[in-house]
């Protein structure tokens, strides 16, 4: 192989005379590059717009956001507003109710049926059923009366009626006492305790002379429906002044797209509120602490020796602390006053509690930084180190504290919904998402909306936060991309 | 090694001074004092209870009998309860936390474990994709909903069943702790799942695992011995800070199934502003959780022999 060169210039070609070469035109193609160039930031979107869960997170967090700025805007309810009419009214409730007459005593009760139970007595026993027999209505039962009336049945001195929200399976499980009847002559009940809209279940239990319960007993499934009185509806303002309306008609109450709380406050509402709140606290504290955490680990990454040693075993200290039980004890120390929100305690403590891994971070990216070439290079030609912090260290650590700073959000927002959970975190009047779900708790069994919004909030904005901020770091930091 | 545990001791108890020292600054920035909050007193009567409880004379004095104390294991006695030794209520309450904070850890850290290194084995299978998306789910709910639905759906099924499989709530058997631990743990368990998982894949497609296999080994041997052993690293170092964390967020569970434990105590104590129950609290389980941190480190030294080098 090595004499093939020699060869081929000691042997004269024919072919190879002057006027076979023409000049050649030089090209510098060498450097063209065949795609334009990319800076970090361009190159991390094209990635973080190929991850469809992280845009689908990222239009999801906007729509958070929407919904909590502008939300307010479209659905012009006041969160403070009590609905007394619906209370802890699930969504897509009946919301139409008919106009009755004002309240009057019912006359029937006055008067028992002394004549038929008199009847009853002189007759044979065989006449008499052995159970309580026409278990009915004596008229509509609305929102503002449910009226029983039932047959007599032999060996009854007395009659207890018994309401329930679901179907009794016997006897101990007929629900709430309303009362008894007093003789066995009234066989009439007339309920007025309460009433929702909705099924109950009336049970009319017969007593024996002593008060002790018969076997006998009766239920019967009753529709609730809503009624209102002209005064009344004349006060909530459903009908407009001037305007008569005749018994029977009907009129809409205010519409709940998500039902109400337990003060009869519209969920949407308040779930815009909480919003507010929630994402308020979930992102300001973040921004703070890492804003500090920068300042303090890039000071200390920076200035090295024995300042540095000093400056994050101070760090580790605070990393020791237990988190929540600190958390609750400066909120404590911090104190609320009366009408304060307890918001801005809220986030201070974060911020003194959180900073520490930040600073630990940036500090570990400014001591890798500090020994580029580049940043000699800087240095070499004179530049300060305020310029050579802000000019490169910071921009160079940029990735990473994004990527911190998305998965901070979710973390922020879980300190505040779990603190308001147990009482610890915003104030009465106002509402968050944490302290929403736990007035919901309390009435989990009957009216689970009302803690099933806040808690589906929660979930889907930390989840969209988490997912964003998987797509960011394999976007953003090669070496924390994760094998996926 | 020892010199190593010796030297991890002594940052720990400086820690704990650090700990101790923040409580107490913490406590003494409160508006007003543990003592107006009681009912009306004379001057007299007042005087008299500050110089029992030593809240006469100034801060630093204070901080240090409050440190003397502390040396001495003495928390100091309950501000609302009559003749209660703060040294009691951890004494009666920790137990019941620790229970179920280490029932919760053993739940997480198994199934943290086994569902992570399924998820690597089975990968882009449809295991790996159920696991996943349970794991996201366990990061994105909060514990206070697992808890609440948790006890719905056991309210559910023991009306379905006629009996009661599980207590809803309350304490005292071993059918109590299930649930509750369950919903402690689910948080760390989808944590250490994701981390197992990333971990095990590195392990995987290292070269020894090459090695392991084109020697002929048994895949049992290589899953058990190789690649078991070591991506469980990852997952015993964030052990320690997990136990500290789980025993001392158990607050919610505590609140919702009706547990008494030491965190259902602290949220009572903060509530009626018990100060002494308060500091105590937070200093034992500050060193507590600087206890673990410290252990899991040692363990983690028998474990791996390469940090003993270091």
């Amino acid at each position: 192989m090595a004499d093939q060169p020699a060869s081929v210039s000691s042997l004269p070609d024919p072919a190879l005379q002057m006027g076979a070469f023409e000049s050649m035109q030089s090209e510098l193609r060498v450097q063209t590059l065949t795609r334009p160039s990319l800076s970090y930031w361009q190159d991390a979107w094209q990635r973080l717009k190929a991850n469809k869960r992280a845009i689908l997170s990222l239009y999801i967090i906007i729509a958070m956001l929407l919904f909590t700025v502008f939300g307010p805007l479209v659905w012009r309810v006041d969160p403070a507003e009590q609905d007394l009419l619906q209370v802890s009214s699930a969504p897509g409730a009946e919301r139409s109710a008919i106009i009755v007459a004002p309240y009057s005593a019912w006359d029937a009760l006055e008067a028992p049926q002394i004549a038929d139970a008199q009847d009853a007595d002189a007759a044979a026993p065989a006449s008499v059923p052995v159970n309580i027999t026409d278990l009915q209505l004596a008229e509509t039962a609305t929102t503002q009366q449910v009226r029983l009336e039932w047959q007599p049945m032999a060996g009854a001195a007395d009659y207890a009626v018994y309401r329930n929200l679901v179907e009794p399976t016997g006897p101990g499980t007929f629900g709430l006492p309303l009362g008894t009847t007093g003789s066995k002559e009234t066989r009439r009940y007339e309920d007025l305790l309460d009433l929702r809209p909705g099924p109950l279940y009336y049970s009319v239990v017969a007593m024996d002379a002593l008060g002790h319960e018969l076997p006998q007993s009766k239920t019967l499934r009753v529709n609730v429906a809503n009624a209102i009185t002209l005064d009344e509806a004349a006060d909530r303002q459903l009908i407009k002044p001037g305007e008569t309306r005749e018994l029977g008609s009907q009129v809409n109450f205010a519409l709940h797209p998500m039902g109400t709380d337990y003060l009869g406050r519209d969920m949407l509402a308040l779930l815009m509120q909480g919003a507010r709140v929630s994402l308020f606290i979930g992102i300001a504290a973040p921004m703070l602490f890492v804003l500090f955490g920068i300042v303090y680990g890039s000071m200390a990454g920076f200035i090295g020796g024995r300042t540095d040693q000093l400056m994050m075993r101070f760090a580790d200290f605070v990393v020791a602390l237990p988190f929540l039980l600190f958390m609750i004890l400066f909120k404590i120390a911090f104190g609320i006053g009366p009408g304060e929100s307890g918001i801005i305690p809220l986030i201070v403590a974060m911020v003194v509690l959180l900073w520490p891994a930040t600073a630990r971070l940036v500090r570990g990216q400014i001591l890798q930084v500090r020994e580029e070439a580049y940043v000699n290079a800087a240095r070499l030609l004179g530049a300060k180190t305020g310029y050579l912090v802000l000019r490169h260290m910071i921009p160079n650590t940029m990735g990473v504290i994004l990527v911190t700073l998305t998965f901070a959000i979710p973390s922020a927002i879980f300190t505040e919904a779990f603190l308001s959970f147990i009482g610890m975190g915003v104030a009465a009047p106002t509402a968050s998402w944490g302290s929403m779900s736990n007035d919901g708790i309390k009435s989990m069994v009957t009216h689970p909306h009302e803690l099933f919004f806040p808690a589906l909030m929660i979930s889907i904005t930390v989840l969209a936060f988490n997912l964003l901020g998987d797509g960011l770091r394999d976007a953003l930091d090669a070496k924390m991309r994760s094998r996926e | 090694m020892l010199l190593y545990a010796l030297k991890r001791l002594i940052q720990g108890l400086i820690t704990v001074w650090f700990i101790a020292t923040a409580t107490f600054l913490a406590m003494h920035a409160v508006p007003g004092d543990p003592l107006s909050g009681a009912k009306a007193m004379t001057p007299e009567i007042r005087k008299n209870l500050e110089a029992k409880y030593g809240l006469d004379k100034p801060v630093s004095q204070q901080y240090l009998i409050y440190m003397g104390n502390l040396a001495h294991g003495d928390l100091g006695i309950s501000f609302t309860q009559k003749n209660r030794e703060v040294n009691d209520i951890i004494r009666e309450h920790f137990p019941v936390s620790a229970t179920l904070g280490i029932m919760a850890v053993v739940f997480a850290g198994l199934g943290g474990t086994l569902f992570g290194a399924l998820t690597a084995l089975y990968r882009n299978k449809w295991p790996d994709t159920v696991i996943m998306i349970a794991v996201i789910l366990g990061i994105s709910v909060p514990s206070f909903v697992f808890a609440a639905f948790a006890q719905l759906a056991m309210v559910k099924i023991n009306g379905a069943i006629g009996f009661s499989l599980l207590p809803v709530a309350g304490w005292g058997s071993v059918s109590h702790i299930i649930m509750p631990s369950l919903v402690l743990g689910l948080g760390t368990m989808a944590y250490l799942t994701r981390l197992m998982r990333s971990s095990m894949l590195e392990i995987i497609s290292s070269d020894y695992i090459r090695t392991a296999n084109a020697k002929g080994l048994p895949p049992t041997r290589i899953f058990m011995k190789h690649e078991m052993r070591n991506a469980v690293m990852p997952v015993v170092t964030v052990l320690g800070p997990a136990i500290a964390a789980i025993t001392t967020g158990s607050f919610v569970v505590e609140l919702v199934f009706a547990i008494p434990g030491l965190g259902r105590y602290f949220v009572q104590a903060v509530q009626q502003l018990d100060y002494t129950v308060i500091m105590g609290t937070t200093v034992f389980f500050g060193a507590f959780l600087v206890l673990m941190v410290i252990l899991v480190d040692l363990l983690y030294g028998f474990i791996d022999p390469r940090v003993r080098v270091s």
